[in-house]
């Protein structure tokens, strides 16, 4: 049921004209993904996401859609001059999905481990992040360093 | 149905961990009613407490002293006509408030107001409380875009960028507070079981670490738990679009902000947003830095005969309340237009007295007949009394704030927000880190 | 009901794979196409829980986060870019921005 809501939002995303309502629907699919994430027994990257993507990203699509938006683009027309050969080259990406799940089906039979216990879970992910991935971990943080700086100087009205 | 609601009442355990859907529905049924009623219990407060902050009376007519005040508000908002904007985006303008509604009461599903009364014990409540209070900015973006009317959206992108950069700090005092579950200090009161370098995001867990610990976390490494917990009130007035940070809704600044164009029940169901997102943000910060349900002295003052004492505390305090119910109607004018106000608050000082001798035959009654589940009920009323006792003293802080402090400019709100607030909260993170594995 | 299989995970997180991606080649609204490069980062992040879930180690959880705080960044930047250029040409229109044309 999650998935046909998370599906059903992707879909409204793609489709509306209205912009605002496609960043709800964005915002129906993220939740929807994250409670997908509880049903994986992964509370920590479900609490991320409701964070980070549905509070600040979502947020931040809102307010950018209010300051640009103008009357003109309602009128205006949705698709792409070649949607269709877009809509094809995207059912032969789901095609070519549909044949590696067939083929693989072997590989990954309904084979799941069972549940770990759930109070380890965020303290398993933080050894690993300062452990395993400390690089990573602060490259990110340096990403995120260097995003603020453009943004804000993307933004600003002379430099 | 039967056994699911017997099975329960022997259990120490959440409804959520006992998997017992009827009793976590009666739960979340118990949370909602109350929220409802404590929400028109703050409207009528906010009104009295601010007259009379301002040397006047506050309502005074509607019921005796004004207690059918909040009553006479909701009728009035149902019955007003329901103006939608012609040129709005009527799904968004829907949707709005609903989900500035959603956000608030979802939180209550982590609060707990006992060792075992919450709805669940998510062992990531604190993160699950955090990501959905990010939620409600998107209402109130969302309510000022769909008016579709300069001011509303002036309101909402103000409202929505203070309520996003204190989230920042906000997060980050909480961060604080979860560190100190996991370090324990000088140890002077012996190693808790959690402390081996675990800590844990649970809410249940934090105030079970404080109890172990024995101290509220707003005492443990003097200053800095108080100095998180400042943090963390002053964040939360600001999330909550409340005085002294009310610059987004202030009538006299931008004509109610994002909220102009809602009329009658749109416009109720955002203050029952905003007052039940405020009690939530306070029980948060009771859960976090003073000790939640745990009454005052746990385990310096331990023992049965403490406890009966302590236990005595709710049925005082409605007798209390009674009495002064009683003196209010001894002083009330003796003209004959006032009688039915004099019935009226007399019958409500009855009322006050009668759950406050309710209130004290249950403890009575446990000691004297020991059985197993009057012990319990006075256990878990004790629990949720001094629990909510503690959510009553920061609502009446923040009526206080509004009273008494003037309105932040707007850049001065942000100002504070990055400039202040995030360092500091960096300096508080850090240094409870240092100290707590120095010491 | 069937057991989900992580088969079931993985047809999901295709699907909105698929949707995102029909979403960037056929919108002409700059803000939908970067709305439709989230769904393709979400995706993405289901199929690596799936199987983290599958493997019963947390590595993909792991990499998962560090693809939301980069989908983070990416949006900020995109959307800066955004607001640059709709100060020049007052428009969003993905085929009106053409300005490297000859």
């Amino acid at each position: 049921m999650l998935s046909g809501l998370a599906i059903a939002g992707g879909l409204l995303v793609i489709t509306r004209r209205n912009a605002v309502h496609s960043a709800l629907a964005l915002i129906v699919t993220l939740l929807a993904v994250a409670g997908l994430y509880l049903m994986l027994y992964a509370p920590f990257v479900a609490g991320v996401q409701i964070i980070v993507y549905a509070g600040g990203i979502m947020v931040l699509f809102l307010f950018v859609i209010m300051l640009v938006s103008l009357e003109r683009t309602v009128k205006e027309r949705q698709f792409n001059r070649i949607w269709p050969i877009g809509l094809l080259a995207s059912c032969a990406l789901l095609a070519l999905f549909f044949s590696v799940f067939e083929k693989g089906k072997k590989l990954f039979e309904d084979r799941l481990v069972p549940a770990p216990t759930e109070s380890v879970n965020t303290q398993k992910i933080g050894e690993m992040l300062y452990g395993n991935y400390m690089f990573a971990f602060e490259i990110a943080s340096l990403l995120l360093l260097v995003a603020i700086l453009g943004a804000v100087i993307m933004a600003k009205k002379r430099i | 149905m039967l056994d699911q609601f017997m099975s329960y009442l022997g259990s120490t355990l959440t409804p959520g961990q006992a998997n017992n859907q009827l009793w976590a529905l009666i739960y979340v049924l118990i949370i909602f009613a109350g929220v409802s009623v404590a929400v028109m219990a703050m409207n009528w407060l906010e009104r009295k407490a601010l007259a009379h902050f301002q040397v006047r009376l506050g309502p005074m007519r509607v019921g005796p002293h004004g207690l059918l005040q909040p009553i006479a508000d909701a009728v009035k908002l149902m019955i007003k006509e329901d103006i939608i904007p012609s040129e709005a985006d009527k799904f968004v303008f829907w949707i709005a408030p609903l989900i500035g509604l959603l956000a608030a009461f979802t939180v209550y599903t982590v609060v707990p107001f006992g060792p075992s009364q919450a709805v669940s014990d998510m062992n990531i409540g604190i993160l699950f409380m955090l990501g959905v209070s990010s939620l409600a900015v998107l209402g109130v973006v969302m309510a000022g875009w769909a008016s579709n009317s300069h001011y509303p959206l002036i309101g909402a992108l103000r409202s929505s960028a203070q309520m996003v950069s204190y989230e920042v700090a906000m997060g980050l005092a909480v961060v604080c507070a979860i560190l100190m579950t996991s370090l324990h200090g000088l140890g002077l009161y012996g190693v808790s079981k959690l402390s081996d370098g675990t800590g844990t995001l649970s809410m249940i867990g934090i105030v079970q670490a404080q109890q172990e610990q024995h101290v509220w976390f707003l005492f443990k490494f003097f200053p800095l738990g108080l100095i998180a917990f400042v943090i963390f009130a002053i964040a939360m007035v600001a999330e909550t679009n409340r005085a002294p940070f009310d610059l987004p809704e202030a009538e006299s600044e931008l004509t109610a902000g994002f909220h102009t164009e809602y009329s009658g029940l749109r416009w109720s169901l955002f203050m029952l947003a905003e007052y039940a997102a405020m009690i939530a943000v306070s029980s948060i910060a009771v859960t976090l830095w003073l000790g939640g349900w745990l009454r005052p002295f746990p385990n310096l003052l331990a023992g049965p005969t403490w406890d009966f004492i302590f236990a005595l505390f709710p049925g005082l305090t409605f007798l209390g309340l009674g009495a002064i119910a009683f003196l209010g109607t001894v002083r009330m004018p003796k003209h004959p237009y006032f009688k039915i106000q004099t019935i009226g608050l007399a019958a409500f000082g009855v009322v006050l007295a009668g759950i406050g001798v309710l209130l004290l035959a249950i403890p009575i009654a446990a000691k004297v007949s020991n059985h197993d589940i009057l012990n319990r009920s006075t256990e878990a009323l004790m629990n949720v009394y001094w629990f909510v006792a503690k959510v009553a003293v920061f609502m009446y802080l923040y009526i206080w704030y509004r009273a008494t402090w003037p309105r932040y400019r707007f850049d001065q709100l942000m100002k504070v927000g990055w400039k202040v607030m995030l360092p500091i909260s960096l300096g508080v993170l850090i240094l409870t880190a240092i100290v707590g594995v120095i010491l | 009901m069937a057991d989900i299989g992580t088969l079931h995970y993985l047809v999901v997180a295709a699907a909105l794979f698929v949707l995102g991606v029909i979403g960037v080649l056929t919108r002409r609204n700059v803000v939908i196409v970067l709305m439709s490069i989230e769904l393709i980062l979400n995706a993405v992040n289901l199929n690596l829980v799936a199987f983290s879930r599958m493997w019963g180690n947390l590595h993909g959880q792991v990499f998962s986060i560090f693809i939301v705080v980069d989908a983070a960044a990416e949006a900020a930047v995109g959307l800066g870019i955004l607001i640059a250029f709709f100060r020049n040409k007052e428009t969003i229109n993905v085929d009106e921005i053409d300005l490297l044309k000859w």
